[in-house]
């Protein structure tokens, strides 16, 4: 029992140190300005995906439930953040604090949306979960096309489908949130991840944490020993809701427009392949495959109007090839070899 | 009257709902997986259809058994390319393999017809209908659309229920090791449904944007996506299922956009989605498993 949380705490340690390895080197590229334009453009919203995969990884991989509208509650954090932080520009002028306060107040809102979206929709199981969950992810990018927030000397106003608002409108229908301060920063993103990990790994790793994965390995046998199915489904989703929030907080803080078809179907899928291919449950693997799949099309630039499709000739490839058969026999062929010469010379040099 | 035209537009619509989701379900069944890329086979359909009648100036009935051949070939490819080597992998894997293949083909599309949309000629040039002194008015496309789906369901039923295929497909959509050691060919039997699955893709494509003539690279992921909602709302897994489904689904969009929202029209289809799985967890017409321990 030791020796295992002494393994987990060095598996976490190196994901932490990972992260602040890639943050402090980036950085100080960035500083350097060894960064090209468009890659500099792509730190926060990677950051932003980051937090995504790692709370997706918490819902899919950890509690064992397949959802393909996480990036609606992405979407819920950013109009939420985008309205907080254009009503508190007066009175809040620093803009760490106001980014805070959005994230906060975000994260808080989407947690709430996770709250009514996961008190049925936990109750149906595999495939109709999923269904679900991209049912909702769809209604939230609806129900904001038609959302019209505005303020006028300090007021809020909001109206449903209809423009006619007194003062300057902050979201705009389909045309989104407008005039949004672009606040977000890099250092903001990798606290954020930070933060994240946090949240995830001490969850993982709680009395908490074990019961959602008997739950996800095995429903019955961990309901007859007394863990609550929805007590434990809720927690993770929620969590997972309010990180995607606040990531939404981050995304849209970057731009200066963000509309709801930022977040449709294709972005939920998106961070999905990002926690399939960095590994099923596993958290590192989330990040890293995060930050090279949304590296990537800026990278097979070169291949112009082939990069999509370069992009998914490689999403498929990496699949058929991480469950090729052969291969996993290959690979554990491999591993035995090394593991046992390993054990040779530590027997060896026991002798 | 205009309640009665916008029941028929619903039907008809859902008509096309129901054929494409009949390939989602069948998939589905024997499968077990959830076949991402149906969408894209459907707008794959759509601009063969589109190419023959246009450029090679043939026929419309040739153009849409041309659109069935290469969307059963295309279909029977992707499959035994992408998803059978995955047979055994798990369920998150084959979905994301799928998902590939969508990207993949809506890629294609955009390499081989470019972004802007065109404008697709309906296959079917009758006169429509004029019903109560021409208050009414029936078009073509939704007579042949209702007419298509009711045909195909009638087809479907009887090749499930009758021929050796079908009863093979029963078999390996109950327990696949089982069908196995009955001398049940299980690849052939899921190459053949999702050549099926996709022959009526391709009719479904020609007959959508028969009805709704903007054709683009993307057109079959939203249809796609709703037909989908539609198999499980039906009960995914059953036949019959995916024809009511299909068929509400298409009412329920028509009625929500025209009396409630237009702009709200797809929220509304989603909502009573939800509403519906609360209380019937398995979708209208789907079978309760219960699990053994």
């Amino acid at each position: 029992m030791k020796k295992k949380t002494s393994k987990e705490f060095i598996n976490n340690a190196v994901t932490y140190l990972l992260v602040i390895a890639a943050f402090l080197i980036v950085n100080t590229m960035k500083e350097a300005g060894m960064l090209t334009r468009s890659l500099t453009g792509q730190l926060i919203p990677i950051c932003a995906y980051i937090v995504m995969a790692i709370s997706l990884n918490l819902v899919v991989g950890i509690s064992g439930e397949l959802s393909l509208g996480h990036a609606g509650f992405m979407s819920v954090g950013a109009f939420t953040g985008a309205v907080v932080t254009a009503s508190m520009a007066a009175a809040i002028p620093d803009p760490t604090v106001r980014m805070i306060m959005a994230m906060i107040i975000g994260g808080i809102a989407a947690g709430i949306m996770g709250v009514i979206v996961g008190v049925p929709v936990l109750r149906l199981q595999g495939d109709y979960l999923a269904i679900v969950t991209l049912a909702f992810g769809e209604i939230i990018r609806n129900v904001i096309n038609c959302l019209y927030v505005s303020m006028d000397e300090g007021r809020l106003f909001i109206s449903f489908n209809d423009p006619s608002l007194p003062g300057k409108l902050l979201i705009n229908g389909p045309q989104g949130a407008l005039g949004i301060s672009k606040i977000s920063t890099f250092v903001m993103g990798f606290a954020l991840i930070i933060f994240t990990l946090i949240v995830v790994l001490n969850l993982m790793n709680s009395r908490n944490g074990r019961a959602m994965m008997a739950l996800r390995d095995n429903r019955i046998a961990a309901e007859s020993v007394g863990i609550g199915v929805t007590k434990y489904k809720l927690m993770a989703f929620v969590t997972a809701s309010v990180l995607a929030g606040m990531a939404g907080v981050l995304y849209a803080m970057n731009y200066s427009t963000i509309t709801a078809g930022k977040f449709k179907f294709d972005t939920s899928i998106l961070v999905l392949v990002f926690v399939v291919l960095g590994g099923i449950g596993n958290i590192r693997g989330s990040i890293i495959a995060a930050a090279i799949l949304t590296i990537l099309p800026e990278l097979l630039r070169s291949f112009n109007d082939y990069r999509m499709l370069v992009y998914a000739i490689v999403l498929i490839l990496v699949m058929l090839a991480t469950n090729n058969e052969h291969l996993k026999q290959w690979g554990s062929a491999f591993k035995r070899r090394l593991f046992s010469r390993h054990k040779a010379m530590k027997g060896g040099a026991e002798e | 009257m205009s309640f009665l035209s916008n029941l028929i537009n619903g039907i008809s619509l859902g008509s096309v709902y129901a054929i494409i989701a009949l390939g989602y379900t069948m998939v589905y069944g024997i499968a077990k997986m959830l076949n991402f890329a149906h969408g894209d086979v459907i707008m794959i359909g759509a601009y063969i259809s589109f190419c023959v009648t246009q450029y090679m100036g043939l026929p419309a009935w040739v153009s849409v058994l041309a659109a069935m051949l290469v969307c059963t070939l295309l279909g029977i490819t992707i499959e035994s390319l992408a998803y059978k080597p995955l047979r055994n992998a798990p369920s998150l894997a084959v979905l994301i393999t799928a998902i590939g293949m969508s990207y993949f083909l809506q890629n294609v599309a955009l390499l081989i017809w470019g972004s802007n949309p065109k404008s697709f000629t309906s296959v079917i040039d009758a006169d429509p209908i004029r019903l109560f002194d021409g208050q009414l008015i029936i078009s073509d496309v939704a007579l042949v659309t209702v007419a298509a789906c009711i045909l195909i369901m009638i087809g479907l039923t009887w090749f499930t229920g009758k021929t050796k295929m079908g009863r093979a497909m029963r078999a390996v959509s109950e327990d696949k090791g089982a069908a196995q050691l009955m001398g049940v060919n299980v690849n052939l039997t899921i190459s053949v449904t999702f050549a099926i699955g996709s022959a009526l893709a391709a009719i479904a494509g020609v007959l959508l944007c028969s009805a709704y003539p903007t054709l683009m690279p993307t057109t079959g992921s939203m249809p796609g996506i709703k037909a989908f909602t539609a198999a499980v709302f039906g009960g995914i897994g059953s036949i019959p299922g995916a024809l009511l489904g299909g068929i509400l689904l298409g009412i329920i969009e028509i009625f929500g956009k025209t009396y409630i929202s237009t702009e709200l029209g797809d929220a509304i289809v989603f909502a009573i989605l939800i509403l519906l799985l609360l209380v019937k967890p398995t979708g209208l017409l789907g079978k309760k498993v219960r699990e053994k321990v």
